[in-house]
């Protein structure tokens, strides 16, 4: 986005909000001649135009600013009960909205603020101000007063802060079926309509004397909008939660049912919930600009107090998110900004001193990535002082000062999250209670986020948070655990393992009596779902190893893997997240609860807490001083790649980096349908080309068949997917590739190499080579000379 | 003369009443689940059309013995600060009306009954209706200690410190 465009957006914002500021601002009015000694009238009025002054002196109306300003200053008299309100006031300032909103519309007209004369309104509120009575030519009767629509001001700010923006779409139709649906929030209730005229003229009071016609062929900024109350989008949303449950129980009917209508319909109402789902997530989206707005009155706060210069630079302030997820991070947010202004940022002196500005920078950036968002907050600072950390760590009994001198330069930077560190030398009135870094994690955890950072020394520091778009609907996975059935958010989820047989008496062992599982040549810590829960029934160490098969949900809470032992292993379902009442909020083992396809609550596990409790992962402290402690033993092992392996129609073994793979999936080989010459799935809304690897590779194209299940790994493509069509899944294994050269031949048909895997040798594929020769003709039409040049 | 209306349950041969504004609607028995880990009070989740409601078992609330083994409880879905909460109860009374002026203390005698949750008693054709405070009902501290969370929360600096 440019900056001029930004600009534009920033002035468009303007407007939308000064045109309900205006609109409150003629009910308070009137409501405040109605009761002369509201104090609190007069501050709303204050602050209105108060804000208005702010923000177009920022953006550089210096009429606008001139007319607000000469206002504020009068109304400031009244707010100190310098002067009382008497009707001639009023009509002055009943008078200062009128121009007020006409050269609004002239700035949405032509970005100028007019060129008409408004010294005479100016010169009038000035005389006001000592107390003069207005002898000028303005001061002429009061407009009609309005008796019979004075608005109570209470409701009247209520929507106003509740209510959230929806965009309707911009034709002059839209905005009256959506009104219906919305509670009438924004009422105009007080005068006659505003005629918003390019140029008005300074003073008009015979307003209802114009002609109505006049505000259609100017429509204001705010058409194209319906605000609408949130309790009725958290409803809605609600409902579409529960439609997508009923989805799923309808979803399950479906195998059992041979009826090609009812499958079709399915379909159907499966692609619309889907859409409506998304639709209707899209309405709880808001700017993440929404939060930001507060920060750069708090740097400047701030920064006077500290006697600091800070400029604040917003990138990606449009990029959205839901407004659940927004209000979480509010704090957070906040926290860090401060945070960064207060230790990150240098004193004047000490940046010219190191070469730099005199004057600060503070970054906020915010984009969208893999379906979650990005939040980036960086100074120019002095960076972290990595010493005075490692040095206060140690003060602080946290590690031993061996352990500090071994820790890595990210490590140490990490230990600024840890509760009860604090580096600053003097707790300050902003920072250094040591309350703080460790709170902003915790909260930013708590809605499945994590924050990290990066630091340079005397370049500055990087705070870096990655949350979700949205927590209302989440995929995850039912698993049963005797009666009771649990949800894991499958954010959490590596992988399931079952083993049966003689596979229970060699991968299960333990250690000290806990039960651990050898996967893949690495040990697993095992933690019974029941015994975590504590509920009857949960199995030792040696009942276990006796076990006919044992169901393992391999999680990962803290960089720590472990493995949740489950009774049985159900379906994988998007599920509605809803919040546990107040006496069950304590328990740190549950996230929220869900309510199933058949109608019964289930309870979500929070994979944190319950690792916590299980002492998988240990207090931060622990598990932070251990991980350090097995840095180096680790460190060869850490370029480790994670792989997905399946099998050719021969036999032979393949791979692909898990992650390029998006999901892996079952299709009914009925559902697939030909398209041109690919064979297609409808997959999320979207058509998604099938590819079958065995003839991409030359190994045969044996893997389509009429019916049955078709194995396909799921290869996000930007917006897009691929599905490529394998005979068998095989293993999702991490290994440490040594990848060798490719036979000849074999690069053009997208071969990155070989390895060897399992003590097979192993080709990797190159999906991004594979598609733009095969799926390229159909993802990607543009792509298609790009893809020629470079074979 | 103002006169109080109350929705009346019994709890182990005991009638109560709360009064009608603080109840949403009465149930009967609803399928629950149940929460591991959570105090023993709470018996368990139900689905009141979409909504999760925390079911509280009412006679370990207030110390009485527990319901018989088979005897499926009732809900009396009072309206909470932070939505919904059942209270489970034995059977489901009628709505009554009183005059304030009946009501008279707690008898001593009444010792075992958790006091501190009965608001007044209300002599009733040779039956005693004792009122529940509603809230203070809902309202319980369950003896944990604060959460990690809590704690730091309460030692936080005040946010606002800084206008």
């Amino acid at each position: 986005m440019s900056s001029n465009d930004e600009n534009d957006e920033v002035i468009k914002e303007f407007l939308i909000e000064s045109y309900e500021n205006l609109d409150r601002l003629d009910r308070d009015l009137i409501a405040l001649e109605q009761n002369p000694s509201s104090a609190e009238s007069i501050a709303s009025i204050f602050r209105t135009i108060h804000t208005i002054k702010g923000t177009c002196g920022f953006l550089g109306y210096a009429r606008l600013e001139g007319v607000a300003h000469a206002a504020e200053s009068l109304l400031s008299r009244l707010r100190d009960e310098e002067l009382a309100l008497n009707a001639e006031i009023t009509t002055a300032l009943l008078t200062t909205v009128d121009v007020i909103r006409g050269m609004l519309s002239s700035i949405e007209a032509t970005k100028q603020d007019g060129d008409a004369d408004h010294s005479e309104l100016v010169a009038l509120l000035l005389r006001l101000q000592t107390g003069g009575s207005a002898t000028a030519p303005v001061a002429e009767p009061p407009p009609p007063a309005p008796a019979p629509v004075v608005a109570p001001p209470a409701p009247a700010k209520e929507p106003v802060k509740k209510a959230a923006k929806v965009p309707a779409k911009p034709k002059s139709e839209a905005p009256a079926p959506a009104a219906s649906v919305a509670p009438p929030a924004p009422v105009e209730v007080a005068a006659p309509a505003p005629i918003p005229h390019p140029v008005s003229p300074p003073v008009h009071h015979d307003r209802a004397a114009e002609p109505a016609g006049d505000t259609k062929a100017a429509p204001t900024v705010t058409d194209g909008y319906v605000r609408v109350d949130v309790g009725v989008l958290d409803k809605l949303m609600n409902l579409v939660g529960e439609l997508v449950l009923a989805r799923n129980q309808i979803l399950q009917f479906v195998p059992g049912v041979d009826d090609a209508n009812f499958t079709a319909t399915t379909q159907r109402l499966n692609l619309i919930t889907t859409e409506l789902q998304s639709g209707v997530m899209k309405t709880r989206m808001q700017p993440i600009g929404n939060v930001w707005e507060k920060l750069p009155r708090v740097v400047r706060d701030l920064s006077l107090a500290l006697g600091k210069r800070i400029r604040v630079e917003m990138e990606g302030r449009e990029t959205e998110l839901d407004k659940t997820i927004i209000e979480a991070i509010k704090d957070p947010l906040t926290h860090l900004v401060r945070n960064c202004v207060d230790h990150g940022l240098e004193r004047e002196a000490d940046r010219l001193a190191a070469g730099k500005d005199a004057e600060g920078r503070l970054t906020l950036r915010a984009f969208h990535e893999g379906g979650q968002v990005n939040i980036e907050i960086s100074d120019d600072g002095a960076g972290l002082n990595l010493e005075r950390i490692r040095a206060k760590a140690v003060e602080r009994g946290l590690l031993s000062a061996d352990q500090a001198a071994r820790l890595g330069d990210r490590e140490v930077c990490e230990l600024i999250f840890l509760p009860g560190f604090s580096t600053a030398e003097k707790v300050s009135n902003v920072s250094g209670r040591g309350v703080g870094m460790d709170v902003v994690k915790t909260n930013v955890e708590r809605i499945g986020g994590v924050v990290d950072l990066t630091s340079r020394p005397g370049l500055g520091t990087t705070f870096r948070i990655k949350i979700p778009l949205t927590l209302a609907i989440i995929p995850a996975l039912i698993v049963s655990s005797g009666q009771d059935r649990y949800a894991i958010p499958q954010i959490s989820l590596l992988e399931l393992v079952r083993l049966t047989g003689a596979q229970v008496r060699t991968a299960l062992d333990s250690i000290h009596g806990a039960p651990v599982c050898r996967l893949r040549g690495s040990l697993l810590p095992l933690v019974d779902l029941r015994g975590a829960l504590g509920l009857e029934g949960a199995a030792s160490a040696a009942e276990l190893a006796s076990a006919e098969t044992v169901s393992i949900v391999v999680l990962q809470a803290d960089n720590q893997r472990f493995g949740l032992i489950v009774d049985r292993i159900n379906d994988s379902e998007e599920i509605v997240v809803k919040p546990l009442g107040k006496h069950l909020k304590g328990i740190p083992a549950f996230a929220g609860a869900t309510i199933m396809g058949d109608g019964r609550v289930a309870l979500i596990l929070d994979v944190l807490g319950l690792a916590q409790a299980a002492h998988v992962v240990g207090s931060q402290e622990r598990s932070k001083a251990r991980r350090s402690q097995g840095t180096e033993a680790e460190a060869p092992q850490r370029r480790k790649q994670s792989l997905l392996l399946f099998s050719l129609a021969d036999g032979r073994p393949i791979a692909v980096p898990l992650s390029m793979v998006s999901r892996l999936e079952i299709f009914d080989a009925r559902t697939v349908e030909p398209l041109a010459d690919y064979r297609v799935v409808q997959y999320r809304g979207e058509v998604m080309p099938l590819l079958d690897v065995d003839t991409l590779m030359g190994t045969g194209g044996g893997n389509w068949q009429s019916e049955g299940p078709l194995h396909v790994v799921v290869h996000g493509y930007g917006k897009r997917y691929v599905g490529l069509v394998v005979k068998r899944i095989v293993d999702v294994v991490e290994e440490h590739l040594e990848l060798k050269k490719p036979a000849q031949g074999r690069t053009a048909s997208g071969v990155l190499g070989c390895a060897v895997i399992q003590k097979r040798v192993t080709e990797l594929l190159d999906l991004d080579v594979m598609l733009r020769t095969e799926a390229g003709r159909f993802l990607l039409p543009s792509d298609d000379g790009a893809a020629g040049m470079e074979q | 003369m103002d006169t109080i209306q109350f929705a009346t349950f019994t709890v182990d041969g005991v009638l109560f009443g709360v009064e009608v504004g603080g109840v949403q609607e009465v149930l009967r028995y609803q399928e629950m689940t149940r929460v591991p880990l959570a105090p023993s009070i709470v018996s368990g989740l139900i689905n009141l059309r979409g909504q999760i409601v925390t079911a509280l078992d009412l006679r370990l609330r207030l110390g009485l013995r527990p319901r018989p083994p088979g005897a499926l409880p009732m809900n009396v879905i009072l309206r909470g600060d932070d939505g919904a909460v059942s209270l489970l109860v034995d059977d489901i009374g009628d709505v009554l009306t009183v005059s304030p002026e009946l009501a008279e203390p707690l008898p001593e005698t009444l010792q075992h009954l958790g006091r501190e949750l009965i608001k007044g008693v209300f002599k009733l054709n040779g039956r005693l209706l004792l009122i529940l405070d509603a809230s203070s009902a809902i309202n319980f501290q369950t003896g944990r200690r604060l959460t990690s969370d809590e704690a730091r929360r309460a030692a936080a600096p005040p946010a606002s410190n800084l206008q």
